[in-house]
């Protein structure tokens, strides 16, 4: 459709919810369904205005549980979908990501992070969605989640999101946080070519011997969509390789559950993203993510201009965690502090991989992250 | 002993056969819904790639596994906005929704009135059983006022919803009301209801005999089914708002047929309009 670019190549001055869905479709988005909500509204604002010019759908649901629900049924008609929310929507999405990840729907759902519970605080930050974000919806599954701490990265983690949502078909979440949502910084968009796109892998069977939930070595089962012939089932009941209900059986709950969860659990070290600084030699380690993690970076540089052997380990991947190198970080540290704008929830992945290094939640609600020097004060007193 | 030859059944290629048997229980309309659904599709010549079946939970939810096209059943009282999404990403796919009172009307109320505001071009068909049969009988959105059930045991005080008067008052473009026992009228609305453009309501008054039923002095299909004979009515066009469902009086027909432009022809419009704006 017509002349209006769907990659804005070029250095911007921008948000971090627009570069958000700049980077959604950049990547092929090409359906959002949502809901108006602080701090996230600017996402869908933008993409009400981009989408007619660039051939697609906007739609403003009823409320959280239509827009997921729309997101699954778009996803399964063939285009990429998505939804962006902050906490409350959040938890009314979360049956649905169930379904998604039963059903192995692709599909991005971005949270941007405000002050809970309930209404909480809304134009405020928070992090007190990420283990919502793994285990929100009931039963066994696993899913993925990214946490941006950049406008650059509202942009990069979005696209990232997708691919890994195509990838593994699997419901695929950005974490991002009220500063970051809002905050202006540059960000700069290659050129089309050279943003890696993935999209979802297709059926080579003709429709008479498809197989809707046959995976393959990776998995993850090959997609057909709907209107292209195939003609299949899908269901939020547990079900079989052909997509039919198996309530009784418990070889089915077995093998589906089980394979949901390997899924990710066991292309993990695929998945996983995170970024070192001055770990190698690191006596104390600080593990952050979001916009906390920079605040964290200069609390480290401090520490080192001050003669204390620090480190940070930013997590990009939350979800899934990544177990083995925190393990191999800490194996060196004699601590390991963890701030958090939350009461003390990624620092408890931490202490479960972290084994024998002690390690230290330092946590802040409300109008601001922890700063530099409140990070910095922590490495020194942790460092004696 | 004659030889007999095995034939196909006429509505074969409609069905899942492995999902058969179906779940549901004797005297049940379920059945019967769906061989209208099945009717009508076969009398069109519908193309069945281009045919969409989404359901909820409940009992009639089951109808789009047995329905042998494109299908998803969803959570609880999410069809409609699952099948907005697909709606809306193709539109060139027929989209229907076949789900149940409670599924449509209590816990996906909000979806229900949204989509028929929107005109949406999906059609819906709901059994109204007037409970919760697969949980085993609880009071719902339709339940006659003093009808027993699971949960109202001394008899219900809440006033049931009018559906076609709700789906009318909504934005709904085409509405029709039946019982099962009206077979014929019903495939043949069904199929003007898969012919319409906009938002299309046909709400199916269906035996439940099992557990509906054998606590309102109903204990079999043809008991509840001689019910809709003797109180059943055929008012076309009526005021769907007069259109009640009480003991003694069953209002059927339909309702209401006008055109509308649907949100995805109107999105469609817009997204030219800017298009041709952009080039000038
Ligand atoms: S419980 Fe009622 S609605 Fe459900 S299958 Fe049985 S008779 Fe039909």
């Amino acid at each position: 459709m017509a002349k209006e670019k769907t990659v804005l190549t070029g250095v911007h001055f921008m948000s971090g919810d627009i570069a958000c869905a700049e980077g959604a479709i950049a990547a092929g988005c090409r359906f959002f369904a949502g809901y108006p909500i602080t701090p996230a509204t600017e996402i869908a604002e933008h993409i009400a205005a981009r989408m007619p010019k660039i051939g697609g759908v906007y739609v403003q649901m009823e409320d959280e549980i239509a827009s997921i629900a729309a997101v699954i049924g778009a996803s399964y008609a063939g285009l990429k979908a998505m939804t962006a929310t902050s906490g409350p929507g959040f938890s009314l999405m979360q049956e649905n990501i169930g379904l998604a990840a039963m059903t192995e729907a692709p599909c991005v759902i971005v949270d941007v992070m405000r002050g809970g519970p309930s209404t909480g605080q809304p134009t405020l930050p928070g992090q007190q969605d990420v283990m919502q974000a793994k285990w929100g919806s009931h039963g066994d599954y696993e899913i993925i989640a990214l946490a941006p701490s950049s406008v650059q990265e509202m942009f990069d983690l979005t696209i990232e999101a997708f691919n890994l949502a195509e990838t593994y078909r699997v419901p695929t979440m950005v974490m991002a946080d009220e500063v970051v949502a809002h905050m202006w910084e540059k960000l700069v968009i290659p050129p089309a070519e050279e943003i890696k796109i993935v999209n979802r892998k297709r059926p080579n069977t003709p429709p008479e011997q498809y197989l809707p939930f046959m995976p393959e070595d990776d998995l993850v089962p090959p997609m057909a969509c709907f209107g292209e012939g195939y003609r299949f089932h899908a269901t939020g009941l547990t079900h079989d390789e052909h997509g039919y209900p198996q309530t009784q059986s418990s070889e089915a709950q077995t093998k589906l559950v089980q394979r949901l969860c390997d899924k990710i659990r066991k292309n993990a070290d695929k998945i996983v993203r995170f970024e070192e600084t001055m770990v190698e030699d690191a006596e104390i380690l600080v593990v952050a993510y979001g916009i906390v993690a920079r605040a964290a970076l200069s609390a480290v540089r401090k520490a080192r201009e001050n003669g204390i052997k620090a480190g940070l380990l930013r997590l990009v991947t939350l979800w899934p965690f990544p177990e083995k190198h925190i393990a191999k970080a800490a194996e060196g540290a004699k601590a390991i502090i963890v701030p958090e704008m939350n009461c003390g929830q990624m620092v408890r992945e931490v202490e479960r991989t972290a084994k024998e290094t002690s390690v230290f939640h330092l946590s802040k609600l409300g109008e601001e992250p922890p700063t530099p020097m409140e990070i910095f004060e922590a490495l020194r007193r942790h460092s004696k | 002993m004659t030889e007999t030859e095995a034939f196909e059944h006429p509505f074969a290629k409609y069905l899942r056969a492995a999902m058969m048997p179906h779940i549901w229980c004797s005297g049940c309309g379920n059945g019967i819904i769906l061989n209208a659904f099945v009717h009508a599709l076969d009398e069109m010549q519908m193309d069945l790639n281009k045919l969409v079946v989404v359901s909820g939970i409940g009992c009639i939810g089951r109808a789009a596994g047995y329905t042998n096209v494109d299908s998803f059943h969803t959570t609880h009282g999410r069809p409609i906005a699952f099948a907005t999404g697909v709606k809306l990403a193709k539109p060139e796919l027929e989209v229907v929704v076949i789900s149940g009172d409670g599924d449509l009307f209590a816990i996906g109320g909000n979806h229900f009135i949204h989509a028929a505001r929107r005109n949406i071009g999906i059609k819906v068909i709901c059994a109204n059983n007037f409970n919760y049969g697969m949980t085993g009988g609880q009071v719902g959105p339709t339940t006659p006022l003093e009808a027993l059930t699971t949960t109202t045991p001394y008899g219900n005080i809440e006033h049931p919803f009018n559906l076609v008067h709700l789906a009318a008052a909504s934005g709904a473009t085409y509405v029709a009301r039946w019982t099962t026992l009206h077979v014929r009228m019903l495939a043949i609305s069904i199929k003007k209801l898969l012919q319409r453009e906009g938002f299309s309501f046909i709400e199916v008054v269906s035996p439940c005999p099992e557990i509906f039923g054998r606590r309102n002095k109903m204990r079999t299909g043809l008991e509840m089914m001689e019910w809709f004979r003797k109180a059943s009515v055929i008012e076309n066009f009526s005021d769907p708002a007069k259109a009640e469902i009480t003991p003694e009086r069953i209002v059927v027909g339909e309702f209401v047929d006008v055109e509308k432009p649907t949100y995805e022809k109107l999105l469609h419009d817009k997204m030219a309009q800017i298009l041709k704006e952009s080039e000038d």
